[in-house]
């Protein structure tokens, strides 16, 4: 139990995806306007993330080792990724319409997020076992949802705070990134 | 599996039907999931939607334009939103393939240009009902605090005038600025070829195709 805590801390805050591996920073540039919207990105990614890095682990193990075409990697998660989205869109739409109006906008984008093609090529790199691919993708999605969280409540109260012109806008967003990126270092050697 | 892995076949092979196979697999899963899954839309609700104006102003008698495009969808008069105007009316009279009724004055009347509300600040006895009435949440203002209008906010539905007790309420027209002003369209073609029939003289058979 130990281990998966420390898979946990460590790709929640230590190696956190956005700020330390600098992945996914697309939507966390992006979707960090409103704290109402980030918290549904961050859903909707935590969701497709750990379902990815399961569907990911599956196909590596089953599919392309047997066969010996590891090297069809990243075509092949590609293709995964993008039909665990659609799937997971149409079954959320029917099931539950509430958690689709909720979710439903940003599943489509994280297709595109490299995040969750990071995870599911850093699983096999490291030779995760399946639970620990689980949670490292779980965890990955944990820590991409804080800092998202984190980063758009800093722009709603930058959004009224008194920025130099020059700086307002993107280039304050920009240097808050950097600014959060430097803090999560400090995080560094923590395991 | 063995089989395959011991066969002939060259490692190209191999991958296209490994990852061909994946993909039929893929393709056949969301295409059952598509059937499965599927869910039943109202889409001439949803077009209704998109041609009311979405100002939320409740002028038609409904909480907001979807009850409203809900309404017009089960067979409500289409006559019933202010905001949109005439245009609208006839939008939605186009889509619904019926005559175009003129606005129902009973649900307020169309404002000639696009209007904000202006509180006068000095007779604002911050008794915080244009608040209350306020759909957009443009009022800004605490009890026995001068009230004030968040310009951007507010859409121009009329609804806080009626409910101030001292009548310092204005709704001025908002000019044209850099920001709102758009580039004017040409007229559509059939507007131009109905006016070519006014024309008094000309040498060019008529549309109906008899040479005068």
């Amino acid at each position: 139990m130990a281990e998966f805590a420390i898979i946990l801390v460590s790709t929640i805050l230590v190696n956190n995806f956005v700020l330390v591996q600098f992945l996914g920073l697309c939507p966390f540039m992006g979707v960090s306007n409103k704290l109402e919207t980030a918290i549904g990105m961050g859903g909707a990614t935590t969701f497709v993330l750990t379902l990815a890095s399961i569907c990911a682990y599956l196909v590596n193990t089953y599919l392309l080792a047997p066969f010996g075409l590891e090297y069809l990697r990243t075509i092949a998660f590609i293709l995964v990724i993008a039909v665990v989205v659609q799937f997971a869109k149409m079954f959320i739409e029917k099931t539950s319409p509430l958690l689709y109006r909720v979710l439903g906008v940003f599943l489509p984008l994280i297709t595109t997020n490299c995040a969750v093609l990071g995870v599911a090529l850093q699983n096999t790199n490291k030779a995760h076992n399946f639970i620990e691919s689980t949670f490292y993708g779980f965890g990955a999605a944990l820590g991409f949802s804080l800092v998202l969280v984190l980063f758009s409540a800093l722009r709603e109260r930058l959004a009224v705070a008194d920025v130099p012109e020059p700086f307002q806008g993107a280039a304050i967003a920009m240097i808050t990134a950097g600014l959060m990126s430097l803090a999560f270092m400090g995080f560094g050697g923590l395991v | 599996m063995t089989e395959l892995l011991n066969s002939d076949f060259s490692p190209l092979i191999i991958a296209l039907f490994v990852l061909g196979g994946l993909a039929l697999v893929f393709g056949a899963i969301l295409g059952f999931a598509a059937v499965k899954y599927k869910v039943e839309g109202d889409p001439i609700v949803e077009q209704l939607d998109s041609l009311l104006p979405q100002t939320q102003c409740g002028q038609c008698g409904h909480p907001g334009c979807r009850p409203y495009a809900e309404g017009i969808a089960n067979g409500e008069e289409i006559n019933k939103c202010p905001p949109g105007g005439q245009e609208t009316i006839n939008a939605i009279a186009g889509l619904l393939g019926v005559d175009a009724p003129e606005l129902d004055a009973e649900h307020g009347t169309e404002a000639e240009l696009p209007t904000v509300a202006y509180i006068r600040e000095d007779e604002c006895i911050g008794c915080t009902k244009c608040i209350q009435a306020c759909p957009m949440d443009a009022i800004l203002g605490a009890a026995k605090q001068m009230h004030t209008v968040i310009v951007d906010e507010c859409t121009g539905c009329d609804l806080c005038v009626e409910p101030c007790p001292v009548d310092c309420i204005d709704m001025i027209e908002v000019g044209t600025t850099l920001r709102s002003w758009k580039w004017q369209l040409p007229e559509p073609l059939e507007k131009i070829s109905h006016m070519n029939e006014s024309i008094i003289a000309t040498d060019a058979p008529k549309a109906g195709g008899q040479a005068s």
